[in-house]
């Protein structure tokens, strides 16, 4: 409770130059967070230009000091400390003696206050640089682990978890399916509509049905639905298996002699391996019936739209689209396992490898289909 | 008694900063070892590099005369077996129940059939007190189950030595005592081994055979001994002070003589404000 009868609670600070070597500071009042900001700019700013040798402070009329008050004290022991100067308190209260002695910041430990400089244009670059080239090793590392690892699994079948492998299954295959589905309705539709308009134009509608089965069989499908897994699955592993970093059940099996690869990893990849080439096909189908949408809306019968369709389409298409998907689902899966294995401490780490998972599942995927885009063009597919 | 780890010049350094050095003790068979001191003075990274998790930057840790550091494929497969671990935080798989937790060690190494494992998972369960919670999953169990549950995993396969780390912090006094209880049983009856990562007093008076004591501030080991012989005479001050619970730096009241020196100064160098 504050007494309302008692003169406003405030600080008064006086500081006297007695010559070039030594400074006064008279302090008197309350010290806390509320009368600090007068005082320090008050005493800090213009000792850190006169820096005097020698200061003292007289403490003799501090009714009250608090944390607030004791981080004034260390600022200007921390001024005289860099400046190779000496600082003497005076005229303290015992119990403040003592608080301030309790919490005194050592010249040594007040030195290392001094911020550290910060790095230069080209060692920043220089770190970066480093830290993408150790991202990509590790990469490479742990692409040969996982490829022992199929290799492993396809000579050990059975020592592969299976029970794991159907639950991540489910999870990534059954529950993703309702979205895969949407998502393919919409892309079937929203193509189909944006291609009736130029291609009415032309005269050339007849030829949306073919647009909507080769673009969806060979690029929207796999893409889209590896973009989904990405968000979905390749997220969720890198969090599963960055949990278990963190608690360390990672290190508890490898205690056990289990390989985390084998464990964790390899019935995860199968998973998606299984799950993918499905939901794409869920994918493409929904798609084509969403350009019938458009198709019904100018007229067209069932029967013309599935015999366009049937007539655009060759097994070509169909087994390249399928080989994408499996590309794109191994990528995702072993992306999301290496972040996770690669989680950092602390409480955001994570989050981190999640994010990471993601961002590096979806570029990796479409640099894949680039990449296989160009080669399926020079063989002629 | 023979030694079954010897831990021999060992250094350990985390990206090239030195935590431990010159750090050599045994671990007799069947004795109870605890290694003790500050926090953040390595206790941890000593019992990880001991379970191979890490490679030391220097010296040797051999497990019954194999080097635990150096031994790759079946030859580590082979020490790992040798060894269980109840982690910090018990490290339970949360996917699986408890039982099925402690069974794992049992699938992977042995050919026993399903029932023979289900029952030896119990009954290692029964031995830390949660048959009644075989079948809840990790998340379901509090901090102190999760650690008994970690311990009933580490001896699922009856393994020779046992490393605990922290495995009574944060429990309550009677659990924790229980905890001291068992270990020392288990010691007895089975004649395991225990390397056990700790500083909480009553536990190492209770269990303790011998104790390393590892100081961050030289960052080495600084005394190795029954741990009453220590608080009671050991010359170094420090662990005398870690044995008997003082702290760190006596705070003497001021006497009203001592109210004014300022910095220890004489009074004429002071400013005469």
């Amino acid at each position: 409770m504050v007494d309302k009868s008692q003169p406003e609670p405030g600080a008064s600070v006086e500081l006297r130059r007695d010559d070039d070597e030594q400074s006064v500071v008279r302090l008197a009042g309350r010290l806390e967070a509320g009368t600090l900001p007068g005082v320090w700019a008050k005493t800090v700013e213009p000792l850190r230009r006169t820096t005097p040798k020698r200061l003292v402070v007289d403490g003799s009329g501090i009714e009250y000091c608090d944390g607030a008050g004791l981080g004034l004290f260390a600022e200007l022991r921390r001024i005289l400390a860099t400046t190779g100067g000496e600082m003497h308190v005076t005229g303290l209260a015992p119990d403040l003696r003592r608080l301030l002695d309790l919490s005194a910041l050592e010249d040594a430990a007040a030195r290392v206050l001094e911020p550290e400089p910060r790095p230069g244009f080209v060692s920043q670059v220089g770190r970066a640089t480093a830290e993408i080239l150790g991202d990509v090793r590790d990469i490479i590392e742990f692409a040969g682990e996982a490829l022992a690892g199929l290799a492993w699994a396809a000579v050990h079948p059975h020592r592969v978890r299976y029970r794991d492998m159907w639950i991540v299954a489910e999870k990534a295959g059954v529950a993703g399916l309702p979205v895969v589905c949407l998502l393919g309705l919409l892309l079937g539709l929203i193509s189909a509509f944006q291609a009736a308009i130029p291609l009415g134009k032309f005269g050339a509608q007849g030829w949306i049905p073919a647009m909507v089965a080769v673009g969806m069989t060979r690029e929207l499908g796999p893409l889209i639905t590896a973009i989904l897994l990405a968000g979905r699955s390749g997220s969720a592993f890198a969090a599963e298996i960055g949990t278990m970093k963190v608690t360390e059940e990672l290190d508890a099996l490898v205690t056990f002699g289990l390989n985390p690869t084998r464990y964790l990893v390899i019935p995860r990849v199968l998973a998606a391996l299984i799950v993918t080439p499905v939901l794409v096909a869920f994918n493409i189908m929904m798609g084509i019936v969403g350009g019938y949408f458009v198709m019904a809306g100018m007229g067209y019968s069932v029967r013309y739209y599935a015999q366009s369709i049937i007539d655009s389409i060759t097994y070509v298409d169909l087994l390249g689209g399928v080989f994408k998907t499996l590309v794109f689902g191994l990528l995702v899966a072993a992306i999301g396992c290496q972040r996770g294995l690669k989680t950092q401490k602390g409480p955001g780490a994570v989050g981190d490898s999640t994010t990471r998972a993601v961002v590096a599942g979806i570029v990796l995927t479409i640099l894949a289909d680039g990449v296989l885009g160009c080669v399926y063009y020079y063989l002629g597919l | 008694m023979e030694a079954i780890i010897r831990v021999q010049d060992f250094h350990a350094a985390y990206g090239g900063r030195t935590v431990l050095k010159d750090v050599t003790f045994d671990v007799q068979q069947g004795e109870v070892l605890v290694i003790a001191g500050g926090s953040g003075c390595g206790k941890s990274t000593v019992l990880k590099h001991m379970i191979g998790l890490y490679q030391p930057a220097g010296g040797r840790i051999l497990i019954d005369g194999d080097d635990i550091c150096t031994a790759v494929g079946r030859d580590r497969e082979r020490i790992l077996r040798k060894l269980g671990v109840a982690y910090q935080g018990g490290a339970m798989f949360g996917s699986m129940t408890v039982l099925e937790n402690v069974r794992l060690p049992l699938e992977e190494f042995t050919d026993l059939a399903d029932d023979m494992m289900d029952m030896i998972a119990l009954a290692k369960l029964r031995l830390v007190g949660l048959d009644q919670a075989a079948q809840r999953m990790p998340a379901e169990l509090s901090g102190g189950m999760l650690k008994r549950a970690a311990l009933a995993r580490a001896i699922a396969l009856d393994p020779r030595i046992v490393f605990l780390d922290e495995p009574s912090a944060g429990l309550d006094p009677i659990t924790s005592a229980d905890l001291d209880q068992l270990i020392l049983n288990l010691k007895r009856l089975l004649n395991m081994t225990f390397v056990i990562v700790t500083h909480e007093l009553p536990s190492i008076f209770t269990v303790a055979d011998r104790v390393v004591v590892l100081d961050a501030a030289v960052r080495t080991m600084v005394a190795l001994d029954d741990p009453r012989t220590l608080r009671d005479g050991s010359p170094n001050p420090w662990v005398r002070a870690f044995f008997n619970r003082q702290a760190s730096e006596t705070d003497p009241e001021p006497t009203p003589s001592e109210v004014a020196p300022d910095d220890g100064r004489p009074k004429a160098e002071r400013g005469d404000a």
